[in-house]
């Protein structure tokens, strides 16, 4: 799978190798022998550096299980999974996770959670600080520094936990299903306010999503996949320009893109 | 919920804060309360108890209740200003007794809650380990541990030492059996978290872990604070030299029932203060729970 022609068209931030993450063979099975269950078989896929990628799958097609993985959080059976050039062996610290819930301690400030990852990583305090400052005004919460994880929306949590994810600078954010828990309006917001932090950050980053339309509008590529096993389907170059507006969404392209990965889950739920 | 929110005006914040922050509240209600001071549950509940001894003691006159069996309220008092109204070490008076009672409950308390915390910290960190020690631990647990205390005087003697040790073993039980549930129950996101930035098992313990817990470490200490009370004076009606639970059976032997109701008095007061400091203390550490959370994980 060559990832060059397939690039977006007018992406942003610093291109760089085509293979930044590579991912060979990987099959992940849990359980034992034959009553466990086979979540992964065979993924083959490579992600540019600076590029965004998103996953979509329905639920149970291993797209978390993947995500974890790539986190270094899980252990992976068969296959080889490369990170800028290093097989994945546990979590690394050039990558920034972003999980299904917010977890903000909710005893910590937001500030405080936000340089969660300077106290683990042993990065000096002022300088975390001031980079957390610098973050929490790029995800529009100053003001907010001092305040509760409970006085905050759920979408403003959601952007305090992007925030924290970002401020070791890793150079991949991995994200999972980071807004499905948000209002359909929220998660427009979010998916504009994302794209916005990554044309700034020019970070790579893999999103898992549920939502085809959270797929298309967000990916240079969409990785589509299929449960029982996992596997990915096909990837799905997205040819529009950057920045995106929600008024993307009524371009022919975006269409066919969102049509032909409906037209995969329904083929693949004929299955069922 | 707005009702709730106005007669709280000392809470750290409600949980729908963002409609109508806590300040606002405790602006509306102030003015409300010097208005009307019957209308506030503090002074109503003052009144009823007023009014509950009053009766009590018009009962017992009324009725010439025999002093020996209920003694009029006038009685305790007297007999609770004659107690007070001595020196520190005189052998008859409440604050030398009060004293040895406070050490054995304040000793056995720390100890005893510490105990069962360290242990509880260390086994929940090893699954295995607690796997193997959970049915004891159960079976234990449901043990009447007052049963004991005879036994525990016997071998520790008259002393402080028995009285320290049988509240040991009522406060040990309900401090481990919480923190370990606390320890279980920390949501795995969080671990998740921390472990997805390389955190080592001690960052990852520090800072979700240990903190997490503490909601259910408190609801055990709650526990043991009046477990605490109980065991004194158990311990020293079984055997001992000094102490509040000792002056109650020498009152009682010499048919001065007004003077254990008094002592009984001071003993409340002692496990209200050491209850409401506790209190205190949890509110200044969980200050992050909206103040009906933690109450409500106090209760279960």
């Amino acid at each position: 799978m060559n990832t060059n022609h397939e690039r977006a068209g007018t992406g942003a931030g610093a291109r760089g190798r085509p293979d930044y993450i590579r991912i060979e063979g990987l099959s992940k099975h849990f359980g034992d022998g034959g009553e466990g269950v086979l979540a992964l078989k065979d993924i083959d896929c490579s992600i540019e550096q600076g590029s965004f990628v998103t996953i979509v799958g329905p639920s149970g097609c291993g797209k978390s299980t993947l995500l974890r993985i790539l986190a270094g959080l899980l252990d992976y059976g068969i296959g080889r999974v490369v990170l800028d050039g290093q097989p994945i062996q546990g979590t690394r610290r050039d990558v920034g996770v972003v999980f299904q819930s917010s977890i903000l301690l909710p005893w910590r400030t937001i500030l405080e959670n936000v340089m969660l990852p300077a106290e683990v990583l042993g990065i000096p305090a002022k300088q975390a600080r001031e980079r957390a400052m610098q973050l929490l005004h790029m995800v529009r919460l100053d003001g907010f520094e001092h305040k509760l994880p409970r006085q905050l929306s759920g979408g403003m949590q959601q952007r305090a936990s992007i925030a924290r994810a970002l401020l070791h600078d890793p150079k991949i954010l991995l994200m999972d299903e980071p807004f499905g828990a948000l209002d359909a309006m929220t998660r427009e917001r979010m998916n504009l306010e994302l794209q916005r932090i990554w044309m700034e950050s020019g970070k790579t980053v893999v999103l898992i999503t549920h939502s085809i339309p959270e797929a298309v509008f967000l990916g240079d590529r969409v990785f589509v996949m299929s449960p029982r096993p996992g596997t990915l389907e096909r990837v799905l170059p997205i040819d529009l320009p950057r920045p995106r507006s929600m008024d993307v969404m009524s371009h022919p392209t975006f269409a066919a893109a969102s049509l032909s990965i409906r037209e995969r889950f329904s083929h693949a739920a004929s299955f069922d | 919920m707005t009702t709730a929110m106005l007669a709280k005006t000392d809470s750290v914040a409600s949980s729908d804060d963002r409609a109508s922050p806590p300040a606002a509240a405790a602006i509306q209600a102030k003015p409300k309360r010097r208005a009307n001071p019957l209308a506030s549950t503090r002074v109503q509940s003052i009144l009823l108890l007023a009014a509950l001894l009053g009766a009590w003691e018009a009962a017992v006159r009324l009725f010439k209740v025999p002093q020996h069996l209920v003694p009029p309220v006038s009685d305790i008092v007297v007999a609770l200003w004659r107690g007070l109204a001595t020196g520190p070490l005189a052998k008859d008076g409440f604050w030398y007794h009060g004293g040895v009672t406070v050490t054995e409950i304040l000793l056995g308390f720390l100890i005893g809650s510490g105990v069962g915390l360290a242990i509880g910290i260390v086994v929940s960190q090893m699954p295995k380990v607690e796997a193997l020690l959970e049915p004891y631990v159960a079976a234990l647990q449901s043990v009447p541990k007052v049963a004991v205390a005879p036994i525990i005087v016997v071998w520790l003697g008259f002393g402080i030492g028995s009285k320290v040790m049988i509240i040991c073993l009522l406060t040990f039980f309900p401090v481990l059996v919480t923190s370990i549930a606390g320890f279980k129950a920390v949501d795995p996101d969080r671990i998740d978290l921390l472990r997805s930035l390389s955190a080592t098992p001690w960052q990852i313990f520090r800072k979700a872990k240990f903190p997490s817990a503490l909601p259910y470490i408190f609801a055990g200490l709650n526990m043991a604070a009046a477990f605490s009370v109980v065991g004194a004076v158990v311990g020293e009606f079984v055997g001992a030299q000094a102490g509040l639970g000792v002056l109650i059976l020498q009152m009682e032997a010499q048919a001065d029932t007004g003077g254990s109701f008094a002592v009984c008095v001071v003993l409340s007061v002692i496990g209200i203060v050491l209850s409401s400091l506790l209190r205190r203390i949890q509110r200044r550490v969980l200050h992050w729970m909206p103040a009906d959370a933690s109450q409500r994980t106090v209760n279960a």
